[in-house]
């Protein structure tokens, strides 16, 4: 009888668990076209962050095909700008490890990292060469308050984020009579929630708000029924959130259904409040409040890349429009160095006073890195829209607070 | 402690049990016969989510209503790739099972991964937020259901383990396969139809998550990793096992959550991981 030998040998064994593994760890590095400047994403196009790195993506190539359709870099002669598409998988090692495949692909500078646990080794990593990298979201501070001359943030971090949610729900509790007295903060267990909820704990007491406790949660998590339960037991007027997409959802929805009452939810660049949160759970986002990065809604340029966006059956989530503008940001500062010297358009970030965007802010001007002309607002979701609710300057409708009680 | 809170954590443990129950009986199932782990599994839940979700949202078939087509489909898609795929590439080895299941679960996310995006994807019902007050808890109606047909399709699986001439092979194989053969048993077709049945089983659990949790091309991750502690807890190929596990799982991450806080709560499930490995390794219902 024949024997069926098998031919899967230890070499084929260790050569086949290798290639599994590199598939598992391993960045991925694309190249999408062969062009001139190079320009690194560093996204989380994987992992338990894709949507958020997809949509990152998708604005920063929106802006490189519109830099590169209007004539490239024209100072360079018309260079054009190449993309060259990592993946960061929402880890830290991993993120590294793109920064120096691109490294040794020869890129001129880097947008990324969506998440601050990735940007923080991600842009040190970049120092090493000197490469000009600009974080189009990542909220710590810690990634521009360290002293990198290559790193530039276009958008407001945690602390001035803060700020402005603290200042806006101040503003909005006393207008409506201070029904407001006292917050549980929930946040999840990274860079970006461990630390705004430090400060926010840490200033909600200057607006006449007591912090009853600050609970933290895992990354991803699976069920908030029992946090739910000790909100309930804590009986606080706000609930004041800080995490990603997947969580936020899964909490507010759990918060809704175990209908807790609340004078509002709130969160400082809460991960999950955008259009498809309104879309798909609208009785869920009804009232919620969140302090973000939003475009301008006034500026024409701002509701036509909306609509561009919208066509493509995409939603215009905070990650497009920041990631569009960081690059166009990066554009202008290679513009004026007119070249890619990684020292000369170092250089010309630094000193940028760049106005052609549709964010809510004046001219940028950079204070170790740190773009300090920007602004973060305060949206309101209804069962269809978002609106913008603070500052008045730009209000889209007034705010309703407290909400409705569920009985 | 709040007593209303801890008896309310106990009963959203069991109930969060229960819906690990059935990704970790098919987990099971397949080890005890095929005696592999299925890298793949993960995968297959998060395609049988999808299924769920398109149903609902393309073919308007709520999420319960697809539960016999979901599993019916995923039966045939789990045989389908056994018969096609696994058997056909293994060449009856079992370290090439486990790459080809692992093989596949990269390349089931990637081809998610474009066809869906990364995006989560969350679906309401008419009932997504109805709750049922049960002792001191207010459980959503989801969960609830989703725990007793857990049980219910447990015990229906363990009767046709144990009744039907079906089941009988599939025992007969998983216990002496040579044996298996001489007495007249298709023991290639026993393996695709035990693999058909351990998906199927996510075909079912599906349909009870999506009206309660989201579904994106790695949410598989968040379920498998805990069916593997469950199956070692239980004891690897005993039904019973992973059953009670599930509901020992679910309540020591509710239990540990409360105790130790939300971001500590897995410290739990890894901690008896770690005492069953060191006390019983071969699992608390093994034989």
């Amino acid at each position: 009888m024949p024997s069926r030998k098998s031919r899967f040998t230890r070499r084929k064994f260790i050569g086949a668990t290798a290639a599994a593994s590199v598939a598992f760890g391993v960045p991925t590095l694309l190249r999408a076209q062969a062009r001139p400047i190079k320009v690194g994403l560093v996204h989380p196009i994987t992992g338990f962050l894709a949507y958020s790195g997809g949509q990152s993506r998708m604005g920063a190539m929106m802006a490189i095909d519109e830099i590169n359709a209007g004539g490239g870099i024209k100072s360079m002669g018309g260079a054009k700008l190449e993309a060259l598409l990592g993946d960061n998988q929402a880890k830290p090692e991993v993120g590294v490890s793109v920064v120096e495949q691109m490294q040794e692909a020869g890129v001129s500078a880097y947008i990324g990292c969506f998440s601050s646990a990735v940007a923080l080794p991600a842009t040190q990593a970049a120092a090493k060469y000197n490469t000009p990298f600009v974080i189009d979201v990542g909220a710590s501070d810690n990634i521009v308050n360290r002293g990198l001359k290559n790193v530039f943030r276009l958008k407001p971090g945690f602390n001035a984020s803060v700020d402005d949610g603290i200042l806006g729900l101040g503003e909005i509790n006393k207008a409506a009579g201070n029904p407001a007295k006292s917050a549980v903060l929930v946040h999840e267990e990274s860079e970006f929630g461990t630390g705004t909820a430090k400060l926010l704990a840490a200033k909600l007491p200057s607006i006449g708000i007591e912090v009853k406790e600050v609970m933290k949660h895992a990354n991803p998590t699976r069920d908030f029924a029992n946090l739910a339960l000790r909100i309930r037991g804590l009986k606080p007027d706000l609930v004041i959130m800080s995490n990603y997409q997947n969580e936020y959802v899964l909490l507010a929805r759990t918060l809704h259904q175990q209908k807790v009452d609340l004078v509002s939810m709130f969160s400082v660049l809460g991960g999950g409040f955008n259009y498809k949160f309104v879309k798909e759970l609208p009785d869920v986002a009804q009232y919620m409040i969140d302090t973000n990065h939003w475009f301008d809604p006034t500026n024409p340029r701002a509701q036509a890349m909306k609509k561009r966006v919208e066509a493509k059956g995409d939603l215009f989530t905070f990650e497009v429009y920041l990631s569009y503008n960081a690059v166009k940001f990066l554009a202008d500062g290679m513009e004026r160095a007119g070249s890619a010297d990684k020292e000369k358009v170092n250089a010309a970030l630094a000193a940028s006073t760049w106005s052609d965007h549709f964010m809510p802010y004046g001219p940028t001007r950079m204070v170790n890195g740190q773009n300090t002309g920007g602004k973060a607002s305060i949206q309101q979701a209804s069962r269809t829209d978002i609106e913008v609710i603070w500052p008045a300057k730009f209000a889209s409708a007034k705010p309703v607070f407290p909400k409705p009680k569920f009985s | 402690m709040d007593a209303t809170i801890l008896g309310a954590a106990v009963i959203n443990g069991l109930l969060l049990g229960g819906s690990y129950a059935l990704v970790a009986v098919g987990l099971t199932l397949i080890y005890g016969v095929l005696h592999i782990i299925n890298f793949a599994h993960g995968s297959m839940l998060m395609l049988a989510m999808y299924g769920a979700y398109f149903l609902l949202m393309k073919a308007k078939i709520d999420p319960y209503a697809a539960i016999p087509l979901m599993v019916a489909a995923m039966f045939a898609a789990g045989y389908v790739l056994y018969r096609g795929l696994i058997g056909r590439f293994s060449h009856g080895k079992d370290e090439n099972i486990l790459l080809i299941t692992l093989g596949l679960s990269i390349v089931l996310e990637n081809v998610a991964l474009f066809f869906f995006k990364g995006d989560s994807q969350t679906v309401t019902v008419s009932y997504s937020d109805r709750m049922v007050a049960l002792g001191p808890a207010l459980v959503p109606l989801p969960k609830l259901v989703s725990f007793v047909a857990s049980l219910v399709l447990c015990a229906a699986l363990a009767w046709f383990i144990a009744r039907t001439d079906t089941g009988r092979a599939i025992r007969a194989v998983a216990k002496e396969r040579h044996g298996a053969r001489l007495v007249g048993i298709d023991v290639e077709k026993i393996f695709a139809v035990s693999y058909g049945i351990g998906i199927a089983c996510l075909g079912a659990a599906a349909c009870l998550l999506i009206p309660s949790f989201y579904v994106s091309p790695s949410v598989g991750h968040l379920f498998v990793i805990v069916a593997f502690t469950i199956v070692v807890l239980g004891g690897m190929g005993s039904f019973i096992g992973a059953l009670v596990g599930s509901l020992i799982i679910g309540l020591t991450e509710s239990l540990s959550g409360l105790f130790l806080g939300e971001a500590l709560g897995q410290i739990g499930i890894s901690l008896i991981f770690i005492l069953i490995l060191l006390f019983r390794p071969t699992g608390i219902f093994s034989k």
